[in-house]
């Protein structure tokens, strides 16, 4: 009889999550669907043989960093939003921002290390490959920093506050997915090359 | 947290007056629309628009393959200089034929205008929701969808003509432009719209899965879910997951083919030279789509599987067989259908172990769909059976599932698909359980909804006419097509009347190109009358079909946000029909148990008393809420 109580007040409440977060994780969900892909042609590829081996750009390491770095200071906003201290959130937001695109121009720089290697895009898909993770990775960071921006903005527009977090909520996890399959891609990487 | 969920709920309201009292333009109200039913009403004409254009190719490559000698001068006005000098068809636009009637009727079709239209028009009003999460996210969807459209019809008109590598568009093939005329901007023009198309199925999927999760009216738990919402619902969850992978697997075509990357091409040699990819793997694309490919034949069947539950339940005054078991194989054949991929690929080289696993997960599908093939069948098993146009249609698609299905347990053997692999019995089992199957599925679904579209029945005697000819007229089509293909008659092929052996079946074509013929005008019969009902129908009663579901409970004409009042609660399933000791045959789920203490079961009869508690509830919150708004 418990048990069917909770139930139905459990129907009482349909809206069990907002749904737009709902939906950002189901467009995450695709998101990994891709790279999920990219990843095991990789390995279904490599496995094949004839396979360029070159070392991977130190470059990667720092980036790393950086997009840690921006996680801590993404979360270091979140918290600031939750404690209505709405200027330390609109330093934070800055300060992301600035390391996303810090994050941006290394893996730039990482092509740049790779073309002094004589990695190709054009080539072994071994070089390949690794400039379409790098890339793909980018195109959605930089629609990450898009998001981080309009935050900020709503946040100079004082639209984010303690009682108003689900913009905030989605752009934090959005942020730090992105940061995290990077360090899978990285990982990945550092595992098969 | 607690709080921030009450703004999300202020907010929502807020959106909900505003769709009461805002009234629509034309462009918002028929073009830019974020209703959920005029979008799959939108969804259902694009759909119907393009089954017409994929109709109208395979009637124009039957010809081809049923009288090889025809001179086709007759049609040179259309087709111009696909024409040959002697009155034939070109060999180069055969293959574009078969490749964009694929296309078109897999993707446009059997997804969009499926899973489209039913999606969007029936998951809010059946799980009793305004709209769907995101109306703008919808309206994108749609349109995407519609620019996708846009771009595929002019590859039609191409001087090279569109892809022509077939619908699965293997690289080296579709990756080289001097491989064929069709590989060159219809291909590029066959990525692009496929890049839209997936988009469009993403958004629609997300905004499904969000809504079916976090939108139903209160009691509407998963287990009172009509099974339509079920199906729409997982098939929404593998479009989800494996669209995706198409996108990837596109994505690397076209650096191959632009960029000049070898992902897929290795060690190539064209007119005695090599080109300089080296490296890639021709097998890994087959892979990357097949993973889409594979997902996508449930994507197509699910939603008419559902579709066909809801009817047959209906029309048949009993409760659906077995709904934990309708749900539970769905639930089966949803995981198993990603991984059973690498059946498409038997001959492609693949490890011979590989093949047995595949193999063997393959077989296993059998498993579930024959759970659903006997439940339909004990659902109409004594049932009162009503023979309405949607439910002949329902009865067809449970013809063809099992006609089509058993012939899948033959191909789904590695060995016995050596012999079968590339041939027209390929062509015929997937026609019957994939493609006929769930095109019945739509057609049972327009004629048991359109009351509900258009506020007007369509018409049962042109519909009954229409059923005959297409049902006997798709045997009449795909059976022979078996015997063929077991000759060894290879799909794709131009032509394939030049050895003796393969002669003999020239009048079995013949006769499969005829039907094709007579089956094809026979939709133009479904035209009118849809066409027609939609403006001059009889006008149609509130429940027509007397079923249970929440959508039967709007207005005729229901506005944008479908309930004029208060959202309708749900106090039972789907499916009780002719329930003992019930007045009536059938009591719709809005009715609580309270009220029916003659019909109730005891484990219903306790539950009874926990209702009363939440009515009571109930009314006192909308006595406050009143209270606030004076």
């Amino acid at each position: 009889m418990e048990e069917k109580l909770a139930y139905i007040e459990g129907a009482e409440q349909p809206l069990a999550m907002h749904p737009k977060k709902f939906a950002l994780w189901l467009f995450i969900v695709s998101v990994v669907m891709i790279f999920a892909s990219m990843t095991s042609a990789y390995i279904v590829r490599m496995s094949e043989g004839n396979w360029l081996e070159f070392e991977l750009p130190d470059i990667f390491w720092y980036t790393s960093i950086v997009i840690i770095l921006s996680s801590i200071s993404l979360h270091w906003a979140y918290l600031s939003a939750k404690k209505d201290s709405l200027d330390q959130l609109r330093i934070a937001l800055l300060v992301t921002a600035i390391l996303g695109v810090t994050f941006l121009i290394g893996q730039w720089y990482s092509w740049v290390a790779l073309v002094d290697q004589d990695v190709y895009f054009v080539g072994n898909p071994a070089g390949s490959f690794l400039y379409v993770f790098t890339g793909l990775h980018a195109i959605h960071l930089i629609s990450g920093v898009i998001f981080l921006i309009i935050v900020l903005i709503s946040s100079l527009r004082f639209k984010i506050h303690s009682q108003n977090m689900a913009q905030m909520e989605m752009c934090t996890t959005y942020w730090h997915f992105l940061g995290g399959l990077w360090l899978y891609l990285f990982m990945f990487l550092l595992l098969n090359h | 947290m607690s709080v921030a969920n009450v703004s999300a709920h202020d907010v929502s309201a807020h959106d909900d007056h505003h769709d009461h009292e805002h009234e629509d333009g034309f462009i918002t109200k028929y073009i830019f629309t974020q209703d959920h039913k005029m979008i799959g009403k939108q969804f259902l004409v694009t759909g119907m628009f393009w089954a017409l254009i994929g109709g109208f190719l395979s009637i124009l490559f039957r010809l081809q393959l049923g009288f090889p000698d025809m001179n086709l001068e007759f049609l040179r006005p259309l087709l111009g200089g696909w024409i040959t000098e002697t009155g034939q068809l070109d060999p180069n636009f055969y293959l574009a034929l078969v490749t964009m009637h694929g296309t078109i009727m897999v993707f446009f079709v059997l997804t969009a205008g499926l899973s489209g239209t039913f999606s969007n028009f029936l998951i809010p009003l059946q799980i009793g929701a305004r709209d769907m999460a995101s109306g703008f996210m919808n309206m994108l969807s749609y349109w995407f969808f519609f620019t996708s459209g846009v771009i595929m019809f002019i590859s039609l008109f191409l001087e090279r003509g569109p892809a022509s590598g077939g619908w699965v568009v293997y690289p080296p093939l579709s990756a080289l432009e001097q491989a064929m005329p069709g590989s060159g901007l219809g291909m590029t023009l066959w990525l692009v719209s496929m890049t839209f198309f997936i988009a469009s199925s993403l958004l629609g999927g997300i905004n499904y899965i969000t809504t079916v999760i976090n939108l139903r009216t209160k009691g509407m738990s998963f287990a009172r879910l009509p099974l339509t919402i079920w199906a729409f619902f997982l098939t929404a969850v593998i479009g989800l997951l494996s669209f995706p992978v198409l996108f990837s697997a596109a994505l690397l075509l076209v650096f191959d083919r632009s960029f000049g990357t070898s992902f897929y091409l290795s060690d190539i040699y064209i007119g005695g030279e090599a080109l300089p990819n080296t490296g890639g793997s021709a097998v890994l694309y087959q892979h990357l789509f097949w993973f889409l490919g594979h997902p996508e034949v449930y994507i197509v069947l699910l939603p008419a599987l559902g579709i066909t539950s809801e009817i047959i339940a209906t029309n048949s005054r009993k409760p659906i067989f077995g709904y934990k078991a309708m749900i539970i194989s769905m639930l089966g054949i949803t995981i198993l259908s990603f991984v059973v991929w690498a059946h498409h690929m038997f001959v492609s080289g693949l490890n011979p172990f590989l093949g047995s696993i595949f193999m063997f997960l393959t077989l296993i599908i059998a498993v579930p769909s024959a759970v659903k093939v006997f439940n339909y069948l004990t659902t109409l098993w004594r049932g009162n059976l009503r023979f309405t146009t949607a439910m002949m249609f329902s009865i067809g698609l449970v013809s063809f599932f099992i006609s089509g299905g058993l012939t899948g347990i033959f191909l789904g053997n590695s060995a016995i698909d050596i012999q079968l692999h590339d041939t027209y019995f390929v062509v015929a089992h997937f026609h019957l359980v994939m493609g006929s199957a769930s095109f019945f599925g739509l057609m049972a679904g327009v004629y048991h909804w359109f009351p509900k579209m258009f506020g007007r029945m369509m018409d049962e005697k042109l519909g009954s006419i229409h059923f005959w000819l297409t049902f006997v007229g798709v045997y009449m089509v795909f059976f022979p097509m078996h015997y063929i293909g077991i000759a060894g008659f290879p799909r794709r092929y131009y032509s394939w009347s030049t050895f003796s052996f393969t002669d003999m079946y020239t009048d079995l074509n013949m006769f499969v190109s005829v039907a094709a013929i007579i089956t094809f005008a026979a939709q133009f019969i479904f035209l009118f009358n849809f066409f027609y009902s939609m403006f001059r129908g009889r006008i149609a009663s509130l429940n027509p079909w007397q079923s249970n579901t929440l959508e039967w409970t709007t207005p005729l004409h229901p506005k944008h946000g479908n309930w004029p009042g208060e959202i309708p609660s749900v106090y039972r399933w789907p499916y009780d029909y002719s329930k003992p000791g019930a007045k009536e045959d059938f009591i719709p789920q809005t009715v609580p148990l309270s009220v029916t203490p003659e019909s109730n079961l005891p484990h219903e009869e306790k539950l009874v008393n926990l209702e009363k508690e939440i009515i009571a509830e109930e009314e006192q919150v909308l006595v406050a809420n009143e209270y606030k708004g004076s």
